[in-house]
């Protein structure tokens, strides 16, 4: 099998994703892709609320779309699946998303080296130019345990 | 001292997403006025990332998720309710969370009048050595009134 034959499809691999798993709770969905960045969707939701009384959503859940959409904007750029650890993730958040509003995460590859892949990206409700966050990250290649090679 | 003079631990109330993730309250105490509160998780299927660990995210959500506790029951203490809005995260990931139940606690390093600077440890066995640790600046709105 080589990367070639199977480059690594963010739409394709995203309807195994989030089959299960945190990102399959999550309700995450495939919205778009370029060479270096990806963006999915995360649908509004009554359990993931951030607040009792209001329709907005919680944060939590704006961390983890914006965490998915760094690994899989990783894996388009180095055009396989690789699996890799955060190292660091910060997220700023500039307001809160509308309510009732399914949230878009947008995430890019700007550098990529042997062992780490440094991302930005933001999301946003509905008008890319007024995010709701903005997100910087580092992520490091898993390295194969040397004792199973 | 009685018990009954004892400061009793404020009570937290989770978000609904804190919940339905699987967070709940493990330990609350109340030391010589200064609250505490260990927040857990048990692994499961809702949380998993890559196949057997916690996804990022999820570790995220219960670090918030503790830090905004400690804040809260801090201010409930001292008769303060204001509309707690966040600024930033920043996560550091210092191992792979396994498939073991969880926990997190929040220290407030700084609370001001508009603005708690807030750390959170989370850590599976052993309290000495986190998984994940974070800071949160977290904005405090007095409610319109």
């Amino acid at each position: 099998m080589t990367s070639e034959l199977h480059e690594f499809d963010p739409e394709a691999a995203g309807k195994m994703f989030f089959r299960g798993g945190h990102t399959g709770y999550l309700g995450l969905r495939y919205h778009a892709h370029g060479t270096n960045w990806v963006e999915l969707e995360l649908p509004w939701r009554e359990d993931l609320l951030g607040e009792e009384d209001r329709e907005v959503l919680a944060s939590g859940p704006i961390i983890s779309l914006l965490d998915m959409c760094s690994g899989m904007c990783i894996w388009t750029t180095r055009k396989v699946f690789q699996p890799v650890a955060t190292l660091d993730l910060r997220v700023d958040y500039q307001r809160p998303a509308k309510d009732r509003s399914a949230v878009i995460g947008h995430a890019e590859c700007y550098k990529i080296t042997r062992s780490a892949a440094f991302v930005r990206g933001f999301a946003h409700d509905g008008d890319p130019e007024n995010p709701v966050a903005t997100l910087a990250g580092v992520f490091m290649t898993i390295a194969m345990d040397p004792r199973n090679v | 001292m009685s018990d009954d003079a004892k400061p009793k631990p404020v009570a937290v109330t989770l978000t609904p997403y804190a919940r339905s993730l699987g967070i709940e309250l493990e330990d609350a105490a109340n030391d010589a006025g200064r609250n505490s509160h260990t927040l857990a998780i048990d692994f499961s299927r809702n949380i998993e990332g890559r196949p057997g660990h916690f996804h990022g995210g999820a570790t995220a959500g219960l670090l918030e998720a503790a830090g905004y506790a400690i804040l809260r029951a801090t201010l409930d203490a001292d008769n303060r309710q204001p509309i707690l809005k966040p600024v930033n995260i920043t996560v550091q990931y210092l191992s792979a969370g396994k498939q073991k139940r969880t926990y997190a606690q929040g220290r407030i390093t700084r609370l001001g009048r508009r603005n708690a600077n807030v750390t959170v440890e989370a850590w599976q066995d052993d309290r000495s050595r986190p998984i994940a640790t974070a800071v949160m600046n977290i904005l405090m709105a007095e409610p319109k009134t």
